[in-house]
């Protein structure tokens, strides 16, 4: 480590923290929030000091929602499922389908593999709203709306190329002379690729699937559109606290709690297999 | 045992041919050496016989049989990389079993198999340790292991000793002939060192642009160079290039180097009045009296000594550099005024225009 000089260290820890907070402040007031009836959330001027209520968890986990002009049925608990059930799938059959197509593109150059790669990685670029009137209209031809097999299916748009991307860099950062050392030790390619490739690309894999998991999660307007009320994950499912007696702050904090945890948890446990560096002193550097 | 034998190999990327017809035959056990500036081809010949490359025309026979259509797991030949590459996620252990693995052999045929080879190695008390925790001289001979743990009948060393410190290397130069002797295996080996090149080959191939300029044995390369080019990469310090033009007398052939005519014996008749390129070996010059026939005037312009040799920097009447290297101990000039004696025996004359040796075949006697 540089030397530096106590006053350097000081500021460095001082920015440190403004950032910080400036980044964590909203996440801090929801959760602060979710604890919170709604009118002392809209109480004039805010403040942190309140009576902690659970009401807004209670609700949300027994799915009935009390409110000035009766009871609401609620449904977050099958939204958070759906939402968990959707993104996992995805990511797993973009997983499936990605990492050998990543392989594939990283040490085949064939013809036009460039220009399918693109291709792949263009999907990001269309807004999805210019997809989805004529993908609507198919669906609802061949049975796939409102499926959660026609969903997993769109949701490869989000994924797919986010895996087939960042995975193929990977990739093509192993050194193919250790590739070449396995099979020529007597291995075939798919041996090489399975006991080689793959746990050399690993952390790259974990990165890639834990952002495309991250994209799934947060995907709204695929599913708002293609998913009716017992199909919708949570993004979705939180339009249900727009109630006609005004809108439920404190439910909607508490069901983004809720909804950021497993994401939250997911990138906490995946932290230390993304920092893990990728050759290991393999080659000489 | 296996010998391998390259008809007229072309490889081309993107429409440039890196390697343009070469052929080549290694005998039984021998060690060839592919020796040449990088670009020149030799590590993508390398893997071109390893399968990891196919050629774009010409074949490729291991032990006779054509394997140019046959896939790398199943040529059976064990091959060391420069950059080692190592399995990072393996332990040296591993790493070395991966061929045997292979074959299916059983675990403790494995071991033994591991143990035998390390041992020869001196890495045994390594096996444990994962790449990363390993000192690059110990990573190269994991690699060197690995390569040799299948016990291959052709063994292809893609510049291993080129990641390793001096003192290894020296250390590698000596112990790596013996290895491969009791291996028995034949040996493709490419490097970028002359020294190595001298040391380890029972032949060198000279590869440069694609192709290979020229193959004899390290004497052969030494003394009798094709061209300019190749005099030029084996020696240390570099050989000595004067352009001259070659006449003849009554008395024979010769050139004049600062007024002085030096003869050449041996020399070609196709030499003469020719512009020609006389190239002297540093270690063919040497210091003598100002009385001595043919001795050439130079003034000393510095001298470094190099443990085992002194070499000289001096200066002709005429302005020309040359450099003069004698063995450590004896006599060197004695003020900066001195006088050069040439070997004429070993001169080697080349056509200025295009660089090659002209007159070949006399000079055998000089290398018995």
């Amino acid at each position: 480590m540089e030397h530096s000089s106590p006053i350097e260290r000081v500021l460095r820890a001082v920015a440190l923290t403004l950032v910080v907070l400036f980044f964590m402040f909203p996440i801090f007031w929801i959760v602060l929030m979710s604890f919170q009836t709604n009118e002392t959330i809209l109480r004039i001027p805010p403040s942190v000091v309140f009576e902690p209520t659970l009401s807004n968890y209670k609700a949300l986990l027994s799915g009935r929602l009390e409110t000035a002009a009766g009871t609401l049925e609620l449904n977050f608990l099958r939204t958070l499922w759906n939402s968990i059930f959707l993104s996992v799938t995805s990511v797993a059959v973009s997983l499936l389908l990605g990492v050998p197509a990543a392989y594939a593109f990283a040490r085949h150059k064939f013809r036009g593999s460039e220009d399918i790669a693109f291709t792949l990685l263009s999907f990001r670029f269309a807004p999805p709203l210019l997809v989805l009137l004529p993908l609507t209209i198919y669906f609802q031809q061949i049975g796939l709306a409102n499926t959660y097999i026609g969903l997993i299916w769109v949701y490869q748009l989000i994924c797919l190329p986010l895996i087939l991307w960042i995975v193929r860099g990977y990739f093509e950062d192993i050194s193919a002379d250790i590739e070449y050392a396995y099979r020529i030790g007597g291995h075939s390619w798919f041996a090489t690729f399975r006991k080689i490739a793959l746990p050399l690309a690993g952390p790259g894999i974990a990165a890639a699937g834990l952002l495309a998991f991250i994209f799934a999660w947060n995907n709204f307007v695929f599913a708002l559109v293609l998913a009716s009320a017992d199909k919708q994950p949570v993004t979705v499912g939180a339009l249900a606290f727009v109630t006609a007696s005004g809108i439920q702050y404190g439910q909607i904090a508490a069901a983004i709690v809720l909804s950021i945890t497993p994401t939250l948890a997911l990138a906490l446990y995946a932290q230390r297999y993304l920092v893990e560096g990728l050759s290991l002193g393999a080659v000489k550097g | 045992m296996a010998s391998l034998e390259l008809q007229g190999i072309v490889k081309r990327y993107k429409g440039q041919a890196v390697l343009d017809d070469v052929s080549l035959t290694v005998g039984d056990g021998e060690t060839v050496v592919l020796f040449g500036p990088s670009g020149s081809g030799k590590s993508v010949l390398l893997r071109l016989i390893a399968g990891v490359v196919d050629p774009d025309a010409g074949r490729i026979l291991i032990g006779g049989e054509d394997v140019t259509e046959v896939d790398a797991e199943f040529r059976g030949v064990g091959m060391a990389f420069q950059n080692f590459a190592l399995f990072p996620h393996m332990s040296a252990f591993d790493n070395i079993a991966t061929p045997l693995e292979a074959r299916k052999a059983r675990p403790d045929a494995i071991r033994a198999g591991v143990e035998s080879v390390a041992r020869l190695l001196k890495i045994g008390h390594v096996l444990s340790h994962k790449p990363r925790a390993l000192s690059n001289g110990q990573k190269q001979r994991t690699a060197l292991a690995r390569a040799l743990a299948g016990e291959p009948p052709l063994l292809l060393l893609d510049d291993p000793l080129r990641n390793v410190d001096a003192k290894l290397r020296f250390e590698m130069r000596l112990e790596l002939p013996r290895l491969l002797a009791t291996r028995g295996a034949t040996v493709v080996y490419v490097t970028q060192d002359y020294k190595e090149a001298m040391a380890l080959g029972d032949r060198i191939a000279v590869m440069a642009q694609g192709g290979i300029r020229q193959l004899g044995t390290p004497e052969q390369i030494y003394l009798e160079p094709a061209s300019i080019e190749i005099a030029r990469l084996f020696g240390d310090p570099t050989i000595n290039l004067l352009d001259v033009k070659p006449s003849r007398d009554a008395r024979g052939i010769f050139v004049g180097l600062s007024n002085v005519q030096v003869r050449l014996d041996g020399a070609s008749e196709q030499a003469v009045g020719r512009d020609c390129v006389i190239g002297l070996r540093p270690e063919a010059l040497s210091f003598v009296g100002p009385d001595t026939a043919g001795a050439i005037p130079v003034t000393v312009e510095a001298e470094t000594p190099l443990n085992e040799k002194v070499v000289t920097l001096v200066r002709t009447v005429r302005g020309r550099e040359i450099l003069v290297s004698r063995p450590a101990g004896t006599p060197g000039p004695a003020q900066s005024a001195a006088h050069l004696a040439v070997n004429a025996k070993s001169a080697l004359l080349f056509d200025r225009a295009t660089g090659s040796r002209i007159g070949s075949g006399r000079r055998r006697e000089v290398a018995a």
